[in-house]
């Protein structure tokens, strides 16, 4: 019973409906826009715990709760909290000189970039058929038992879907994250040091 | 049974969305009752009930929390053989309220060199969730009230339990930032502490979180408890195995960074943790926090591995309003009791036990278990042929941490990338005076 009055809210939004999103967009832009413009990197990070914030609040709107705890979870709670981890250990909490280029021409280059991946991503969602499972879910995730109490949130349901029409998705974020920790790995390696002559050893630091 | 609930659905949700859906939405008699979100509309009796629910839970909180300092206090100086606090009041139970009231009117620094922004949102930061937690909890049955039916607990939304994980993730912030923000040594190491050990021990805890919405199906925790009545043997304390339960202690009380895992505020070492340069109120926040997580923590142990409300109903009138609420009640009391125990009883673990008891001894018998209890809900008793498995893993992990264990780290040597190894013999390490520092020029001999 929950979901067909959610399938019929869904469709014509009520005011609380829009005052949650123009709220939670409010929020979202607020803190992207702090994201770039800060110069503290604590203060960006915060931004950006912001953001993820906004977007938890939307997907509850959406009727996704299970994404918007994990988004919370995940993001907020696990992601930024390295980030902050990182930023404190290594001390960079300061401001940042942002005039200096590591890399030559990168500002004509993001802009570039940034087109070409928004123009790619709107044209996926406006043609094409993704191949990674279903386009779009209208409603609770289909197959959700009516007047259970909990609209998308049957963890044996979603199990199924993440199992079944988002496979490939499924397993390709999997294998991404995968490599993402051989990676890490790999790159927290230490050159072999040599006991005996250790001054000497700088010779076979990993080459940068 | 499935795959006729799969077909079935759409087409009953279409007809239902014709049929029920105009009279539920002015209707708003199920509004308590698996419409957390109030996907029906509101009106005020539904306004009315929602404000005395958030009102009555978080006064009762605050109270809580008050007695709860008061018990500690008191618990620990018997177990000291001490007094303890018994001036404010009878047996000293206002001793809290004269520390807060004194809290209040002290004087409101800020120091020189911190983050003002950051620093006064820390201490909320750490207030918030633990407020929060409390919402999900169930501490009692149903109760009809006219035509309004609603269960005691002030939401009871679809993430459900994943709210407790999601907000136990967002505490460590209050704690991260106060440390980092006060601008000064000994907090930022105490922040830093924390938040690796809070992440650290999050994992185990959402594993056995895992377990628990395994056999009960679902994440609300009204199912959760719901799922555990009719006697203790269908607790989830029994049902799981009691193993799950003990991780589950042991991450819990990490999280909470509650002694013996309060290397956070370690006060021989750090002066005071993260939160030494607060004074006033802001101190009293985190005060707050900390004793308020405790007691919330409590009460999500109860619901998650010891059903909660249930337990027996005797046969007297009004009995299923209140009995539940003293079951719910006791059970919570005696892990605030347990808390405390630990506190008196267990010397704090060294930074490196606590990282070594997280990563390989807690989440890989989490994991373990989770495999086991995951194919005993897939495949009934056949799901017993994962033991070997398990077992197998387990003897495996223990001699790799009895391999790794008197490895120093300069014995560990990992070729760089696409270079071939060329180890020189190792000259035999000679055993050195233990307390004399060494230069690292003369590292190991030779």
């Amino acid at each position: 019973m929950v979901h067909s009055v959610l399938l019929a809210a869904s469709t014509r939004p009520t005011w609380p409906d829009v005052l949650v999103f123009a709220a939670a967009a409010a929020v979202i832009l607020v803190g992207a826009i702090g994201v770039v413009t800060s110069r503290n990197p604590v203060h960006a990070a915060l931004s950006l715990v912001m953001t993820l914030f906004g977007v938890a609040v939307l997907f509850i709107e959406q009727a996704a709760d299970f994404l918007a705890a994990v988004q919370i979870i995940v993001y907020a709670g696990a992601i930024v909290v390295l980030f902050l981890f990182v930023i404190m250990f290594l001390g960079v909490d300061r401001a940042e000189a942002i005039n200096v280029e590591p890399l030559g021409g990168q500002r004509p280059l993001a802009v570039i970039f940034s087109v070409i991946t928004l123009g790619g991503v709107l044209a996926m969602a406006a043609t094409a058929h993704w191949v990674t499972g279903a386009r779009q879910v209208v409603g609770p995730i289909q197959g959700h038992v009516a007047g259970a109490g909990s609209p998308a949130g049957e963890p044996a349901q979603l199990g199924k879907q993440l199992f079944t029409t988002y496979l490939f998705a499924f397993e390709a974020t999997a294998a991404l994250l995968v490599i993402a920790v051989v990676g890490a790995v790999v790159l927290a390696r230490r050159p072999p040091t040599v006991h005996a002559d250790r001054e000497d050893s700088t010779e076979s630091e990993l080459p940068a | 049974m499935i795959a006729t609930l799969l077909a079935g659905t759409t087409t009953t949700a279409a007809k239902a969305a014709s049929n029920a859906g105009p009279t539920l939405l002015t209707h708003s008699a199920n509004s308590g009752n698996g419409d957390p979100l109030f996907y029906f509309g509101l009106n005020w009796q539904v306004w009315l009930i929602l404000i005395i629910k958030c009102l009555v839970a978080f006064v009762a909180l605050l109270v809580a929390t008050a007695l709860m300092i008061w018990f500690e206090r008191k618990v620990i100086s018997d177990m000291q053989s001490r007094v303890g606090p018994n001036r404010a009041g009878p047996w000293g139970l206002l001793q809290t309220l004269a520390d807060g009231t004194k809290l209040v009117f002290k004087e409101d620094l800020l120091p020189d060199r911190a983050d003002s922004f950051v620093f006064k949102l820390a201490p909320y930061l750490s207030v918030v969730p633990a407020v929060l937690i409390f919402t999900v909890v169930p501490v009692g049955g149903v109760i009809t009230i006219g035509s309004h039916t609603f269960e005691l607990q002030v939401a009871d939304p679809p993430m459900g339990i994943l709210l407790v994980l999601a907000m136990s993730g967002i505490a460590v912030y209050g704690v991260m930032l106060a440390g980092w923000s006060s601008g000064s040594k000994y907090p930022l190491l105490g922040s830093v502490r924390a938040s690796a050990q809070v992440i650290s021990y999050e994992a185990a805890l959402g594993m056995t979180t895992v377990m628990v919405v395994l056999v009960t199906g679902s994440l609300s925790t009204r199912a959760i408890v719901a799922s555990q009545s009719d006697g203790f043997w269908n607790w989830n304390l029994i049902r799981l195995g009691i193993l799950p339960f003990i991780f589950f202690m042991i991450a819990i009380t990490a999280e909470l960074t509650r002694p013996p895992f309060d290397l956070t505020e370690a006060e021989q070492e750090l002066v005071g943790g993260f939160h030494t340069e607060y004074s006033s109120i802001r101190f009293g926040l985190f005060f707050l926090a900390e004793f308020m997580n405790t007691i919330t923590m409590s009460a999500v142990v109860v619901t998650l591995f010891f059903g909660g409300p249930n337990g027996y109903i005797f046969h007297i009138p009004g009995a299923t309003i209140y009995m539940p609420i003293i079951y719910f009640l006791l059970k919570t009391v005696a892990f605030c009791f347990i808390y405390v125990w630990f506190r008196a009883a267990l010397p704090r673990l060294r930074y490196d036990q606590l990282m070594d008891l997280g990563w390989k001894r807690l989440i890989p018998l989490t994991l373990g278990w989770l495999l086991l209890v995951a194919a005993i809900v897939a495949w009934g008793w056949a799901g017993l042929v994962l033991v070997p498995v398990v077992v197998l893993a387990s003897v495996l992990l223990v001699r790799a941490n009895q391999l790794g264990a008197g490895r120093s780290e300069e014995d560990v040597v990992i070729p760089a990338i696409g270079r071939k190894v060329t180890r020189p013999p190792r000259p035999p390490r000679p055993t050195r005076p233990t307390l004399t520092p060494v230069e690292p020029g003369r590292g190991g001999g030779a």
